[in-house]
């Protein structure tokens, strides 16, 4: 599935938060959406989500005009991860994940054999069946976040939009689940992530897209994007980039931009 | 990772039923018990027996003039309040909600007091249920023309303090300004919220009001479950969280405002009923809906036995009773949910 942004812009009331970004992703792409804090990150994957309607310029999914598709078929094709992945009553994590099969039932329609497999397949996939008969209330946030990871695979999406899925994670399942989003893309699929850890983007995103108040500064294979003149202009810091056998790696040295983020 | 160490658990049997019924079956305990409540003596069995022979008899008469309407009003005022305080605090993710909340049950009640202070009552006699429907018609519209078409849920719960504030000051200078003091004692009894002498075309006037509400309420029962993983997560679930809002709001008003209509305010039964039953639905908002509808029709019913038992006369108002239960209650439920809410 294709997905394109064309022109967007957004203002939350006089305040533009994108000015004119234009986005595209294809098929079997991963793609980090990075930026320092404000860039409009969230808000530019919540347009590609169609969850949010820009001001100006407009979504295209395959070439369809998001007011031409209808909103479940959509839900089928495409899941969003959102940020903090909020959960305001004690459901059990296994209805949780659950409710990722929401956007293939009828309204009155129990969950099927098959349903059930998937389920448990997603679960799995994500290492949270321990967890199955907690309350995702109670959970940790990295946790939580596996959680909401595995209601995604149960919807079995095409395209995965994901904000700061890794941020609350321990290394070992930042490392897992930036592999089973690269795995999605393998077979086909594509995933668009907000992230902020730098390496992390370096070594696992196909293409990077570096935001900055609301501007797309640069859309690049992460080599060319992530040096240390983009680094400073963009987050303020000092970075050394070291390239070696094993990629590229970003190691933030100091502040530079004193006055003005402080 | 392999799930040979795990066994995998059977699909999660599907509790709602066996709930449902037990519910149900309750239900239709209390509703022939409060049948058999009442000042006079008669045998319900005789008395139905003469109602299907078409034989006319006291039995009969007070059965159906005075006893059904009153026990089927319970039963329907009840599941509205349950279901539309489930459904409410669905959609706000707050167990603090109630159908109160939004003004609904205001506007109908100063609607009700507006007829009775005019006397529109004893022109015809659907004037005050048709008064009580045109008020909660009146919050609803006001509650969009000041929260807008896209509402959040906290602009929802502003503009229902607002419409709360006007509907009960309203309500307060009609009272003030009470052309006589039958009137005026008419209106503060209507007010306390009661079923006594609510007529058989009572209930029949409000009831498809109900029915049509409570089919707006059911069918958003995915959209509140979607909602329990925030509005953001519920769009891209496939719902339009503005429209299935405005669905919502409108079988609110539309259950509620028959409702009280009919019955005055009925506090705390919104609050309550779903809190109870909420962990007995695995916490799911969607689910709680009829569960809540089933349990308010008991909690009603009961409440409305208890008023009949202890003051046969029929002065202490089913309204008071609920307040006098249900004020302590939410008390508890602030101070218990006080550490856990942000």
């Amino acid at each position: 599935m294709k997905v394109q942004a064309k022109n967007i812009s957004l203002c939350y009331n006089t305040c533009p938060v994108l000015d004119q970004v234009d986005f595209e992703i294809a098929e079997g792409e991963l793609v980090g959406l990075i930026g320092p804090n404000g860039a409009g990150k969230t808000s530019l994957l919540k347009i590609l989500a169609g969850i949010q309607q820009p001001d100006n310029g407009e979504l295209l999914i395959d070439g369809a005009r998001l007011d031409e598709i209808n909103r479940k078929a959509l839900a089928k094709k495409m899941a969003y991860l959102e940020q903090g992945a909020p959960a305001y009553w004690p459901l059990t994590v296994q209805r949780v994940i659950e409710l990722g099969r929401m956007p293939h039932q009828n309204p009155w329609q129990a969950l099927t054999d098959e349903d059930h497999d998937i389920i448990e397949k997603a679960m799995v996939t994500a290492d949270v069946h321990l967890l199955r008969n907690r309350t995702v209330t109670t959970l940790s946030g990295g946790e939580r976040l596996r959680v909401m990871l595995a209601r995604i695979f149960a919807t079995q999406p095409n395209v995965i939009l994901a904000d700061e899925p890794i941020a609350a994670l321990d290394p070992y399942h930042q490392l897992q689940t930036m592999e089973l989003l690269k795995q999605h893309c393998k077979q086909g699929g594509s995933c668009i992530v907000v992230l902020h850890d730098l390496n992390m983007a370096a070594r696992f995103c196909d293409r990077l897209a570096l935001l900055n108040l609301g501007e797309l500064v640069q859309d690049s294979h992460p080599e060319a994007l992530l040096n240390s003149n983009n680094i400073e202009k963009v987050y303020g810091i000092r970075a050394e980039c070291i390239r070696n056998d094993n990629g590229l790696w970003i190691i933030p040295k100091e502040r530079t931009h004193w006055d003005e983020k402080t | 990772m392999s799930t040979d160490h795990f066994p995998i658990a059977p699909p999660l049997v599907n509790r709602q039923l066996p709930l449902l019924l037990l519910l149900g079956i309750i239900m239709a305990m209390c509703f022939v018990f409060a049948l058999q409540m009442g000042t006079a003596n008669i045998s319900i069995l005789s008395a139905i027996s003469d109602v299907i022979n078409h034989r006319e008899s006291l039995d009969a008469l007070i059965l159906v003039e005075i006893r059904l309407p009153r026990s089927l009003l319970a039963i329907t005022v009840g599941a509205t309040l349950g279901m539309s305080g489930a459904a409410l605090q669905g959609l706000l993710r707050n167990p603090l909600a109630g159908p109160g909340l939004i003004g609904v049950s205001n506007c109908a009640a100063l609607g009700a007091v507006i007829s009775l202070y005019f006397g529109l009552s004893s022109l015809f006699w659907f004037a005050l249920p048709l008064a009580g429907m045109a008020g909660a018609a009146l919050s609803v519209i006001l509650i969009f023309a000041l929260a807008g078409k896209s509402i959040s849920a906290t602009t929802l719960i502003l503009a229902g303090i607002a419409v709360n504030a006007l509907a009960s000051s309203l309500t307060s200078l009609a009272l003030n300004f009470a052309p006589n003091p039958y009137a005026m004692s008419e209106m503060v009894y209507w007010l306390l919220g009661s079923l006594t002498n609510r007529s058989l075309n009572d209930f029949l006037l409000a009831f498809p009001f109900m029915l049509l509400g409570w089919g707006f309420i059911l069918a958003s029962g995915r959209f509140l479950t979607a909602l329990s993983l925030g509005e953001d997560t519920a769009k891209s679930l496939g719902f339009s969280v503005s429209r299935q809002r405005i669905l919502l709001v409108i079988g609110i008003a539309l259950s509620v405002g028959a409702a009280v209509s009919v019955s005055g305010n009925i506090g705390f039964v919104g609050l309550l009923v779903p809190h109870l039953l909420r962990p007995l639905t695995g916490y799911e908002p969607g689910k709680l809906l009829a569960a809540s509808g089933l349990g308010g029709a008991i909690l009603v019913l009961l409440a409305d036995i208890c008023v009949q038992w202890i003051s046969p006369d029929q002065e202490l108002k089913l309204g008071v009773v609920t307040a006098l239960v249900g004020g302590p209650f939410f008390l508890y439920l602030i101070i218990r949910t006080r550490s856990t809410m942000p």
